[in-house]
């Protein structure tokens, strides 16, 4: 196992201290305490209601792990099978095995296309490779458009939370970060912008548009990659996903190889569990599916970066392997107890929380002090393994690690030193992990239930009237009325300041000119809540 | 070696002791099957868009213009754009109303530009598929749906979907869709939970969704 590269612990997370340390200062910050005790709270409670509605729970578990443990018993076959997919509808596949290899891709990529900047859609293995820091040195401008991401690159800071980057963070924080930071970089914050999130939202969208509407290249992750079909999928709330993966000219997906799916069948395995284990939503806003290129809708130029940076050395640990069914839902960081205390930085890595402190060690081996603390950074309590939609048993993953980590110190008690340092977090853990054993084993007993055999579609839906076409379409309709000339209405309708036409239908009404300006000028955050209907419910009569 | 050869071996030796034979799982097991009523499923999708702060309206095929017409008023739109193969009906009763209608083509014939699409305000499509379990709709981006953009850049999106479009689940739906046109699955309005966890409507996408239900 020692001749296949490990993936290094990066230059920024080098210097860590053990997790313990960090843990320490992070206590002392009673902010971040409160503000993660709400949060994590806040989506435990929103994903047991959501959670509650699913008949078969355990059993959509039990099939979403061995959709991933499929996928990954089988991995070249079908990274082999997405490859060929993905190429036959005009994509372009690239092989990554370390961070360095992608990133130079994606750089090479980008420069081909003239461009020094590109939109980025959170993606984690992008942050794992440290790609922002590659493109800057590269002299290409890495704008992240997930309004937490948009935060914490503002304020020059590192993600905390796997869905909320920016949990450690209040709304006085981030409209300070906003008015002191967006001018530099682009446009600048309204002036009297107030910490109401509904106004710090509207400044990210006006900030962020320019940025979308000039963009040439964008980078995207993928949540899945579709074997038998080679569809990429991002799941997201916002919309800048859906921005990014649409407008650019170009297209760059960078996809760790654990990332891939048999079949469209294991995606709505995953679509169930997704949503609800993270955002404790039954669905998220918005899921993208594309499939390589489109003629005429979205991309024309479609890259796909596979990346191995230390996957394929996790994959051939017999254990540690189950780490890699991982959906990065982050259910496992809400319930922990650990966590909710520490927060996410003294994790030293874009992975934290219980599948942090597994991946990471695995990932990038156990010789720096913050990969080695992490084994110990859990009180084993299995509250992580009942949350995790495909039943990774973090907590034993967790002992296997500490054991390699005490066999390495060879002489050094390693175990006897972390417990000690971990003691002040729990008073009397072994009381705990007792206890706690026990939640675990049911949770176990409970998930193995046999699975129901259920037919496919409801009865009722099989009786279906036939769609009935329009009688007209509005293609037909616009011919009809505007003549054989398509450009002579189009024309008029390209200028919305247009006078009246006389068929009505490029009518301006009075108050247009306004509207018009402040979408395509410079627009206020007022002038864009005055269209809001939920700001103005009381003044349209 | 290059870097696909290397990381394919790496990934061979890693599982060469994996035992099951490919696929040996079986099929994908359907979990937790749609038992209810049609109308009983109808009324859970609507109950769940509308969970999601869409306005959901239900009508009957002679009235989809009218609503299109109001749920635009509301929305407060001026400029729409239309998929080419919408059905023209729909949005007569708005054009009566004065609101400007236009396709989704420039001056040249080409599509509109993003720049050109930032400056309309609403977008009215029909859609391919809708989740009851979850407030879902889907769109396959067909002719009647329009490309990825239009549903995205301008601040309102009016979508109407048929009744008998509506299934119960997301396994129903993936049954349905063609996985090798885009798709772009919707379920509310564009959202952000990043400041505190306060719920915000609107940050990229269109802040207001209107549904309107046929049928
Ligand atoms: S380990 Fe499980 S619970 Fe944690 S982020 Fe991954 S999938 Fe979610």
């Amino acid at each position: 196992m020692s001749e296949l590269p490990v993936q290094a612990t990066s230059a920024t997370f080098l210097g860590m201290p053990s997790f313990q340390r960090a843990a320490k200062d992070a206590l002392a910050n009673t902010q971040q305490r409160r503000n993660l005790a709400h949060a994590t709270a806040t989506i435990r409670t929103k994903r047991a209601a959501v959670v509650g509605e699913v008949e078969g729970w355990e059993d959509l578990r039990v099939a979403g792990a061995a959709a991933k443990d499929e996928a990954l018993h089988h991995l070249p076959d079908y990274l082999e099978e997405l490859e060929a997919n993905l190429t036959a509808r005009g994509a372009t596949v690239h092989w990554a095995r370390d961070a360095a290899e992608a990133n130079q891709i994606v750089i090479d990529i980008t420069r081909a296309k003239g461009a020094d900047e590109v939109v980025k859609v959170k993606s984690m293995a992008t942050q794992e490779i440290e790609l922002n820091e590659a493109l800057e040195a590269a002299g290409i401008a890495a704008w992240e458009t997930d309004l937490a991401e948009l935060i914490v690159q503002l304020g020059h800071d590192r993600p905390s939370h796997i869905l909320v980057p920016a949990i450690h963070r209040n709304r006085a924080e981030i409209r300070e970060i906003f008015v002191r930071e967006m001018g530099g970089v682009g446009r600048a914050a309204p002036e009297d912008l107030t910490d109401e999130p509904a106004r710090l939202a509207e400044a990210a969208r006006l900030h962020l548009r320019e940025k979308f509407l000039r963009a040439k290249v964008a980078v995207s992750g993928a949540n899945f990659a579709i074997a038998d079909t080679g569809t990429l999928v991002v799941v997201e709330s916002e919309g800048n996903g859906r921005m990014c993966l649409t407008l650019p000219e170009t297209l760059i997906s960078v996809v760790g190889v654990e990332k891939v799916l048999p079949s469209l069948e294991d995606l709505s395995t995953m679509l169930q569990l997704l949503p609800r284990s993270s955002t404790g939503e039954r669905m998220n806003p918005y899921t993208s599916m594309w499939t390589g290129v489109t003629p005429g809708d979205g991309p024309q130029e479609v890259h796909v970066v596979l990346l191995d940076n230390g996957r394929s050395r996790v994959l051939a640990d017999e254990v540690g392997r189950e780490a890699l069914r991982c959906i990065r839902c982050s259910a496992c960081l809400n319930v922990c107890p650990v966590y909710e205390r520490a927060g996410g930085h003294a994790y030293g890595s874009v992975y934290p929380g219980p599948i942090g402190a597994v991946l990471n060690p695995q990932l990038r081996g156990t010789s720096s002090e913050v990969d080695k603390s992490l084994p110990y950074a859990s009180s084993l309590c299995g509250a992580c393994f009942e949350a995790c939609p495909v039943r990774i048993d973090i907590p034993a993953l967790l002992v296997k690690l500490r054991t390699q980590v005490v066999d390495e110190a060879s002489g050094r008690s390693a175990e006897a030193a972390s417990m000690k340092a971990a003691a002040w977090m729990f008073g009397d853990h072994r009381r705990m992990e007792a206890a706690q054993r026990a939640s675990t084993l049911g949770g176990r007993l409970l998930g193995g239930r046999t699975l129901r055999s259920v037919p496919g579609l409801g009865a009722w839906t099989q009786a279906r009237d036939v769609p009935t076409p329009p009688t007209q379409t509005f293609r037909q309709w616009w011919a009809s009325t505007h003549g054989d000339d398509p450009d002579a209405g189009a024309d008029e309708a390209a200028s919305p300041v247009a006078g009246p036409t006389g068929d009505g239908v490029d009518e301006a009404t009075p108050d247009e000119q306004g509207a018009t300006d402040h979408r395509t000028g410079g627009g206020t955050a007022a002038d864009a809540e005055s269209r809001d209907p939920r700001h103005t419910s009381g003044e349209s009569s | 070696m290059s870097a696909r050869e290397e990381i394919l071996a790496r990934l061979r030796s890693a599982t060469s002791d994996a035992t099951d034979e490919r696929g040996a799982r079986g099929p994908v097991p359907r979990i937790a099957a749609a038992g209810e009523s049609a109308e009983a499923t109808l009324e859970l999708f609507v109950d769940n868009v509308a969970d999601y702060r869409a306005t959901v309206v239900r009508c009957t095929p002679e009235q989809v213009g009218v609503e299109v017409a109001a749920a635009l008023a509301r929305g407060r739109a001026h400029t729409v754009v239309l998929p080419a193969d919408l059905d023209a009906a729909w949005v007569m009763p708005a054009r009566e109303a004065g609101l400007r209608l236009r396709p989704d083509e420039g001056p040249g014939g080409d599509p509109l530009t993003a720049d050109e699409l930032d400056g309309i305000d609403a977008v009215v499509t029909a859609a391919r598929v809708g989740i009851a379990t979850t407030g879902t709709i889907v769109l396959d981006h067909a002719g009647d749906q329009g490309r990825r953009a239009l549903t995205l850049v301008p601040d309102q999106h009016v979508c109407v979907i048929r009744v008998d479009q509506v299934v119960h689940d997301v396994p129903d739906a993936v049954t349905v869709v063609d996985p090798g046109r885009p798709l772009t699955w919707i379920s509310g309005p564009s959202a952000t939970s990043d400041i505190e966890l306060d719920r915000v409507e609107g940050v990229h996408g269109p802040r207001t969704l209107d549904v309107i239900v046929v049928g």
